[in-house]
């Protein structure tokens, strides 16, 4: 599907924060996935014409990247990861067992449209091996049984809060509107950025290289992403109590399994 | 640094000193001093990537020697470089074992077998052994990228070539790397094809078979094929090409990078168009009339009826109701022997090469003429043309480049957008039959403050903004319109020729023509670019010649027009179908049918011979010497790799036989003798003798008028050598074969005429009101059309479009048309219905339509512009 109006004025104001418009293809794209849960051939034509790129340039970088999905996603994406630490604990028995309980093989979706199986590299999440993510929501030392409580859940709604469809950038937006939400808040923070520059001593001329001063990190920022997990993550919407309990409860029977 | 500032820099390449250009990348200043280094993704064309690694040299460092790869690093003064170090070598070895990972030995059916760079390079640098035992990966065998490009992806070895080529220099990225890793793959946007005008070049750059053309594929063997410098005639741009061969016949064209012209790369038409020599519907014998049929007759009966013919119209009606239309098709020597034979033997000046699509003679010979390199240099560049990607499409290569890469300012005087309105600082959309206007609007000293000719203000401004102050103006200068006089563009030019120190290029497409105009295959002009008058004397006396006609002719339009009220009594169409080339179809049919005698001299039959009298074979191209003259004036050789089918001749031996029979004596008996009698006669030949041209020095050949006599002199320097991998097959290609034991000395009886300078016209006729229900009609040809030969070549007849009817959504919505459909075309000389279509690239007011069969039924050349309506059908 083309995108929406909505979707249309958050990838203009995108467009128009970077020099070049081409620089604003990967938020774009996000935008698109989060609009029909994947790629559509739509879709990447639109946001090439909305870039001035031909839809080859667009494909060539959406197949790129493994987060963006050129083929159908169900509305979960289930990534259970086989690499060093979850293998040693089980990951690859419990990818069988989601192969069996799901009826697919790893890259397939459910016929009713609601679980996709991927196998992943490591996802940063070793410390709970094995772990899996859904929708990019991470669960760990999950066993076959917490496997299936997830996926009852998943298909219930109960985890509809911390869970949602594929494609969602709920944390994201949140950090692109702050540049998104308009121009006028990108230039004003481009301009406290100069600002900063400005103030800083000039370099000390002489004949060494001077090196640049490096721009303190804006205080109080701490980058958003690292804490994006659903159970530790303290709820910003107070709905959601309820669903990080529920992974709370995976979290603990995890451990007394072990 | 110091050194910084120097002209050149001086590294070590394996102990060696070597002097390397500032900027240059290793791998190019090596090769130069003569150490090849290993390469696949490194071309010399397009920027490097490193893709490959295929390169690494050891390179000494502040930590001492590193590996480095070479197409990536430029070189910098007291460089040490090392290229065959055991380090080196291992790092080859583990290359190209890693490029062999996936690659399938599949080379015995593989068309680059024998001629691939990653055949050869495993075989010079290789480890010889691999030691991968799993499975490689598979693909679908070969994929269609396109009409004409066939992939196969498992032999790809991801080296970006192609891709990059798509996107710097073609400027269609519609092929991208798709996947990543191991799933890495070349592929287009699903369901659309790599539909550019460019796509050959890929096969031609790609180091492995993965890239194939679709005619050529499984067609031969590189080993088997025999090849031979030429240039390619499709269009008049002159690209280098070797011509390849297998058993009498033409198996494919592959660029040769000339530096002044091609930078190696061909437009389709030009690379697939061998196909129409090699077509079974290719005329090998005389045809004469008998009754209402075309029958096979002897070569000395056909030219007695020829003979016969003119002679009849000659004797009753005078020499001058005999007129030869075309030429522009034929190599130099043999358009100077159809000059000679028309102007000197016949005696008419009713010559015209140009198929009134052209500009007069004067004008192209009288401006100042800029060479390619000086137009992509310009300080600004003026487009009053066709659109060059359509007729000219390696000249739109080139212009884009230097928009893109040099920056340089283009401003486009056209009724409708072309391939380079993207690239344009400023398109004024002009409304047809004003260009002088606006021409006049963009060199005036005060700014504009209304519209001019359909151009607003704005436009104007930012054109003027980017020609202003530029001290090098080069206009690139043809006809933007078929549907509008010629006469209208000439003032426009002559406006632009006022610009301080402007030259001209011209954008005149058709193969040869501005050799047919040098040669004299033009009303009004003797060869060497001299005026009929100027020249008379030289020619007639010094030249050879035993006569030269008394007063200018007819162009071709007044030809047709005479023909066809029967005022002339035998047309000769020299490679020539008005009925289907010529703007004015209506015209040109009535023409072929109203001359009194007709004599096709072609390498088809097309509509207009299916009309003659006599039908004469002629030699096409490969399948004969000589030389060829391009927008530039730059003279380049042909060469022959096969003979012409059947009893075909080359056109320069009809018209030595046809002197003969009408009383006459050409006095040249070979084509040598034909280049030497214009090199030693002709002004602005002078000293390009078939030795000067032969010599490898001038491989790219020669722009004339040479500078001055010692410009000519063969020089010592080498040429360039090519790159094995840059185009592979082509390290063989050899020169056409010379023999200069003929070639007589310069000799000056009496002072050469002067060449024609240009003299800015009278203004043109003023334009009919535009009532407001009508449109303007725009017509361009496009690349693909129903022409004789594109329709001949059977991976290009298909490319050709059907034409629609193109206009502003504007218009459209006033006219009650909505956004198109079937509309129909009504004009004061014909009505059809056609499909139309929105285009934004039409300005208000106009309606644009591509040339054929509607097109030239709509066009009456009586006319200085013409006005069409549209309604619902």
């Amino acid at each position: 599907m083309r995108l929406n109006a909505e979707n249309v004025q958050r990838a203009r104001d995108l467009i128009a924060i970077y020099p070049r418009p081409r620089s604003a293809l990967i938020p774009i794209l996000h935008i698109a996935q989060e609009q029909d849960g994947w790629l559509t051939e739509d879709a990447m034509e639109h946001v090439a014409e909305l870039l001035g790129l031909t839809s080859a340039e667009v494909y060539g970088t959406a197949s790129f990247y493994d987060m963006l999905f050129t083929e159908p996603v169900g509305r979960h994406l289930v990534s259970i990861c086989t690499n060093i630490a979850c293998l040693l604990n089980g990951g690859y028995e419990l990818l069988e067992h989601a192969e069996e309980t799901l009826g697919v093989k790893p890259g397939g979706t459910t016929p009713d449209g609601e679980f996709t199986l991927e196998e992943v590299e490591c996802i940063a999440d070793c410390g709970r091996a094995p772990c899996l993510a859904v929708n990019w929501r991470f669960f760990g030392n999950v066993t076959n049984d917490d496997f299936d409580t997830l996926l009852g859940d998943l298909r219930s709604g109960a985890l509809r809060e911390t869970v949602p469809p594929h494609g969602t950038l709920n944390r994201v937006r949140r950090d692109l509107t702050a540049w998104a939400g308009g121009v006028p808040a990108a230039q004003a923070a481009r301009q406290q950025v100069e600002a900063k520059w400005a103030a800083a001593p000039p370099p000390v001329s002489s004949p060494a290289p001077a090196t640049p001063p490096t721009p303190p990190p804006p205080p109080g920022q701490a980058p958003a992403i690292k804490d994006d997990r659903g159970e530790r993550q303290p709820a910003s919407q107070p709905a959601s109590e309820q669903a990080a309990d529920q992974a709370a409860t995976v979290e603990d029977k995890g451990d007394t399994a072990k | 640094m110091a050194e910084s500032t120097t002209e050149t820099v001086t590294i070590t390449v394996d102990g060696k000193q070597v002097e390397a250009k500032p900027g240059e990348m290793i791998i190019a200043a090596a090769e130069r001093a003569g150490v090849y280094i290993p390469r696949f993704c490194y071309h010399p064309r397009m920027r490097p990537v490193g893709m490959c690694r295929m390169c690494l040299v050891e390179v000494t460092g502040p930590r001492g020697p590193v590996l480095t790869p070479a197409c990536f690093v430029p070189v910098a003064d007291g460089q040490e470089i090392v290229t065959d170090s055991p380090k080196v070598k291992k790092a080859q070895d583990g290359v190209l074992e890693f490029l062999l990972i996936n690659h399938p030995l599949d080379c015995p059916v593989c068309d680059k077998g024998g001629e691939c760079p990653l055949q050869d390079q495993t075989l010079a640098f290789g480890p010889g052994e691999s030691r991968f035992v799993e499975e490689k990966r598979h693909w679908e065998k070969p994929i269609s990228l396109s009409d004409l490009v066939y992939l196969d992806r498992e032999r790809c070895i991801q080296c970006d070539r192609c891709t990059r080529f798509a996107d710097e220099v073609a400027g269609d990225p519609l092929i991208e790397f798709v996947g990543r890793g191991d799933h890495i793959e070349v592929n287009t946007f699903p369901d659309q094809p790599f539909s550019s005008y460019f796509s050959g070049n890929t096969v031609q750059l790609c180091p492995v078979g993965a890239l194939l053309a679709k005619p050529y594929r499984f067609k031969a063997r590189p080993w088997d094929l025999e090849q031979v410098e030429s240039t390619c005639t499709m269009c008049s741009f002159g690209c280098r090409v070797a011509v390849q061969s297998s058993a009498n016949q033409l198996t494919r064209y592959i660029g040769i990078d000339s530096d002044p012209v091609n930078h190696g790369w061909l437009c389709d038409k030009g690379r697939f168009s061998y196909q129409w020599v090699n077509s079974e519907e290719r005329l090998s014998a005389p045809l004469v009339r008998k009754g209402d049929e075309l029958v096979e007759a002897s070569w000395g009966e056909a030219l007695a009826a020829v003979a016969k013919g003119v002679k009849g119209a000659i004797d009753v009606h005078g020499p001058s109701t005999v007129a030869v239309l075309g030429g522009a098709r034929l190599p130099n020597e043999d358009q100077y022997a159809w000059a000679k034979l028309a102007k000197s033997v016949i005696g008419t000046d009713h010559v015209d090469a140009q198929m009134g699509d052209g500009l007069p003679a004067s004008v192209v010979l009288g401006l100042p003429r800029a060479t390619i390199d000086e137009a992509c240099a310009a300080d600004a560049v003026i487009l009053l043309a066709p659109d060059v990607k359509e007729v000219l499409p390696v000249l739109y290569l080139r212009l884009r480049s230097a928009a893109v890469d040099g920056r340089v300012p283009m401003v486009e005087l056209s009724p409708r957008s072309s391939g380079l309105t993207r690239y344009c600082a400023a398109s004024l959309g002009y409304r047809p039959g004003e260009a002088a206007a606006v021409a006049r609007a963009l060199v005036a000293n005060q700014s504009p403050t209304a519209e001019v000719g359909g151009v607003s203000v704005e436009a104007l401004t930012a054109a003027r903004q980017a020609i202003g102050g530029a001290s090098r103006v080069v206009v690139v200068l043809g006809r933007p319109s078929l549907a509008e006089s010629a006469e209208s563009v000439v003032e426009a030019a002559a406006v632009l020729a006022g610009l301080p120190d402007a030259r001209f290029l011209p954008a005149l497409s058709r193969s040869n023509v501005l050799g047919a105009l040098d040669m004299g295959l033009a009303p009004g002009v003797l060869p060497g670019r001299v005026a009929l008058d100027a020249g008379r004397a030289w020619w007639s006396q010094a030249g050879a010649w035993s006569s030269v006609p008394e007063t200018a002719g007819l162009d071709a339009a007044g030809i047709l027009r005479d023909a066809a009220v029967g005022k002339i009594q035998a047309l000769v169409l020299l490679g020539a179908d008005p009925a289907t080339d010529f703007p004015d179809r209506e015209l040109a049919r009535q023409a072929v049918v109203g001359a009194g005698f007709v004599v096709a001299v072609d390498t088809f039959l097309n509509e207009s011979a299916k009309q003659a009298d006599v039908v004469l074979p002629a030699a096409g191209f490969a399948e004969r010497p000589g030389t060829t003259t391009n927008i530039e004036g730059r003279v380049t050789r042909l060469g022959q790799k096969i003979v012409p089918p059947g009893t075909a001749w080359p056109d320069w031996m009809i018209a030595v036989e046809l002197a003969a029979r009408l009383g006459g004596d050409l006095g040249v008996e070979t084509v040598e003798g034909l280049w030497d009698e214009i090199v030693q006669f002709a002004p602005s030949h002078a000293g390009a003798s078939r030795a000067v041209l032969a010599d490898r020095a001038h491989r790219d050949g020669l722009v004339l008028p040479l500078p001055f006599a010692a410009a000519a002199e063969p020089a010592e320097e080498p040429a360039e050598p090519m790159d094995p991998t840059a185009a592979p097959g082509i390290a063989a290609v050899e020169a056409p074969p010379a023999d200069f034991s003929t070639a007589p000395a310069a000799v000056e009886k009496m002072e050469r005429p002067g060449m024609i300078e240009f003299r800015a016209p009278a203004d043109a006729a003023p334009l009919p009101q535009l009532d407001s229900y009508a449109l303007r009609l725009v017509v361009t040809k496009p690349l693909y059309d129903d022409g004789t030969l594109v329709q001949h070549s059977p991976a290009l007849a298909g490319l050709a479009r059907e034409p629609r009817v193109r206009a502003n959504h504007y218009d459209l919505d006033r006219l009650g048309l909505g956004t198109g459909g079937r509309v129909r075309v009504q004009s004061p000389r014909t009505s059809f219905v056609a499909e139309a279509e929105v285009d934004d690239g039409v300005p208000r007011g106009s309606v644009a339509l591509t040339f054929g069969e509607h097109a030239g039924a709509l066009i009456d050349v009586s006319q200085p512009v013409i006005d069409v309506r549209l309604e619902t059908p």
